[in-house]
């Protein structure tokens, strides 16, 4: 077996706010394999977006993190800030939910890209531009050599996300994070740059972590996933046990409420009840268990993660699936 | 959930929503109409849903607040009960928000956050009853707020100490309240987690039933508008492109770019065969400032033939009683090809 390319251990991220401490990912274990694609689907406040900042080292001023995430064996989390910059944008990269606020709006997309080029690859200038324009073309960005020239505001939507596609993958990292690309985005230019992302990752075997909150479009991108809830992992297999056979009754009740175009009538959607609860005071026992319609003594009792089979891990009492 | 025959409570005829906009430079600034909404023409039957989908920058929201009156139309008639909304005056057409009612998108936004939940939900009806005595006010507060899923003793609590849906629940108890015969949902779910969203959409969908309500639904999301809706009226730029039966848009869409938004849903099932490339639009959409002659959907349209180019679709019916402007409809074969029984 190869060395995993990342291994995240006994991941804890605190945050201290106003109102007392908040425990936003409670221990997370996971490994990454090269060239593979990893979902992380959770609601907001489960800790999936912290998990992944906290492993980036970006977390902010009132949050601290412990645990180990090795890449290539190497502990990131130990790492001095200059020794970490040697890894961000180059062998880990990022792209975010909101590509009008993670782009600078005063520098054109030339400097934006060229810099990370620059300084990641010790390219000179002309290469890097030529680099640049390379990557806006895989993007399919139409024009580039012209369009590279423009300043964020020039951009649509979906081609401001192109742009932050094409920056994170610039430097070919081994890892790309995406967390929630396509939600800011309209339906039509969604699956298109879903498509784009799946398409670029595949050809130059890149493993990807995939951050959202919609099990809809995981399904056509991932091969695995790690369903959180309050800040922990709740779930884990393979794309096709998820949908197909879940083990988790908070898995089960985040499909039930997708609700389906290609069905036909329109029945009650069976959502979860209750609300997801406050990270401030998260209950004794399982997490899930006020919300949820199988709960039985034992879960009084904090559930540990077991395998249901090998490589399918739950942390649920129930014997059965849900 | 059939509509009811009969007549229509709204009847919108040719509605036309322009802004000014201001454009050149300082020697040669110009006004120019920005139109959100161009033309727009629905009925609406008691008891009704009527979703409204269609991407940012469709008219959609401005159609929405048009229709309360929030904003003026350039031309066209609102009918609500068979009277003119758009002639009236503006202490006339608060009368009629008595019978009208909105929620909105943020929940928490819309929400004064110096207000306790009950005063937030009991404003209209001091509102239109300024003598309606105290107990009354109280008893039809916590009745709605039991409606709607929460509990009548957090009635003295304040919106930032409730989540995003429970927000949202706060804004349809206030929407309910004075008994209103239709309720216009701006996204209602679109800023919701996926667990809360289902659980606001079986709220409205509940209560719909229960008090006979008509709704009209707008939302980018098909999925969550199939679900809700009994028909779909899909626009671009301003336009109608088409208005079906649910079950028949998103079987057989008629217009070429409800195929393209039909088929960008991501379906979530991973055994469901995937989507080529060759199903992307072309291009993005136009500056609604400077909208393409003809249909306005031809620059990105795969079937586009010259007449599109030229002269503009009328929304007309086809013989199945769904409305479609597109000048090929009829050549176009775009069933949709899922595992789902075919049911007639």
């Amino acid at each position: 077996m190869t060395e995993p390319l990342l291994e995240v251990k006994d991941l804890q991220v605190r945050f201290d706010t106003p109102d007392g401490e908040v425990h936003a990912v409670r221990g997370l274990d996971f490994v990454l394999e090269p060239g593979e694609s990893l979902a992380i689907v959770g609601e907001s406040g489960s800790g999936k977006t912290q998990a992944m900042i906290a492993v980036l080292g970006l977390l902010a001023e009132n949050g601290s993190a412990s645990g180990q995430a090795l890449f290539r064996g190497q502990d990131l989390m130990a790492m001095k800030p200059q020794e970490l910059n040697r890894h961000r944008g180059r062998d880990i990269a990022m792209i975010f939910q909101d590509p009008m606020t993670s782009l600078n709006p005063y520098l054109s997309i030339e400097q934006q890209l060229v810099e990370v080029c620059m300084h990641h690859q010790g390219l000179g200038r002309r290469e890097a531009r030529g680099h640049a324009v390379e990557m806006l073309r895989a993007v399919r960005i139409p024009d580039p050599e012209q369009r590279i020239k423009q300043y964020p505001y020039e951009f649509s939507g979906g081609m401001r996300q192109r742009v932050m596609i094409a920056m994170g993958l610039i430097c070919e990292p081994a890892i790309l994070i995406a967390d929630e690309p396509t939600t800011a985005l309209d339906v039509t230019v969604q699956s298109q740059i879903a498509t784009l992302v799946k398409e670029v990752v595949t050809r130059s075997n890149m493993a990807s972590i995939l951050i959202t909150h919609d099990l809809g479009v995981v399904a056509g991108v991932s091969e695995k996933v790690l369903v959180m809830y309050a800040g922990e992992m709740v779930e884990f297999g393979t794309v096709e046990d998820i949908y197909a056979r879940p083990q988790h009754p908070y898995t089960r009740g985040l499909i039930d409420s997708v609700p389906r175009l290609d069905r036909v009538g329109n029945d009650d959607l069976h959502a979860i009840p209750g609300n997801p609860p406050n990270m401030l005071s998260v209950p004794e026992g399982c997490s899930f268990r006020e919300r949820c319609v199988h709960a039985f003594d034992a879960c009084a009792e904090a559930p540990a993660l077991r395998e249901a089979w090998p490589g399918h891990l739950k942390r649920c009492h129930l014997e059965k699936a849900p | 959930m059939t509509a009811s025959a009969g007549k229509p409570v709204l009847k919108v005829q040719d509605l036309c929503v322009h802004y000014d906009v201001q454009q050149g430079g300082f020697f040669r600034q110009r006004v120019v109409p920005l139109k959100a909404v161009d033309g727009i023409s629905f009925e609406l039957q008691a008891g009704e849903t009527l979703g409204i989908v269609g991407e940012s920058g469709c008219g959609k929201s401005t159609l929405a607040r048009a229709l309360l009156g929030l904003i003026r139309p350039r031309r066209g008639r609102v009918l609500w009960l068979g009277e003119d909304l758009v002639g009236l005056n503006e202490k006339e057409l608060r009368k009629k928000r008595k019978e009208i009612q909105i929620i909105f998108q943020d929940p928490l936004a819309s929400l004064n956050p110096r207000m306790t939940v009950g005063d937030i939900i009991a404003e209209p009806l001091w509102t239109f009853y300024p003598k309606i005595a105290r107990v009354q006010v109280e008893e039809r507060v916590r009745g709605v707020m039991k409606m709607v899923g929460l509990l009548p003793n957090q009635i003295n609590r304040y919106p930032h100490e409730f989540s995003g849906g429970q927000c949202q629940r706060i804004g349809i108890a206030r929407a309910l309240v004075l008994n209103p015969k239709l309720i216009i949902c701006d996204e209602p779910v679109s800023a919701l987690d996926v667990s809360i969203q289902a659980q606001i959409i079986d709220l409205l969908r509940n209560l719909q039933k229960k008090l006979s309500l008509s709704l009209i639904f707008i939302a980018h999301d098909l999925a969550v508008v199939k679900h809700i809706s009994d028909r779909v009226m899909v626009m671009y730029l301003g336009r109608a492109m088409e208005v079906s039966s649910a079950e028949h848009l998103y079987r057989r869409p008629r217009h070429p770019y409800t195929n393209a938004l039909v088929k960008a849903v991501p379906i979530p099932d991973p055994t469901a065969p995937r989507r080529q490339e060759d199903l992307w639009l072309r291009g993005d959409m136009p500056s609604p400032l400077n909208p393409p002659g003809g249909c306005v959907f031809h620059p990105r349209c795969p079937h586009a033939v010259k007449r599109c180019e030229l002269e503009v679709p009328p929304l007309r019916k086809l013989p199945e009683g769904d409305w479609v402007a597109c000048h090929v409809a009829e050549e176009l074969d775009l069933t949709i090809v899922t595992d789902m029984p075919q049911v007639v």
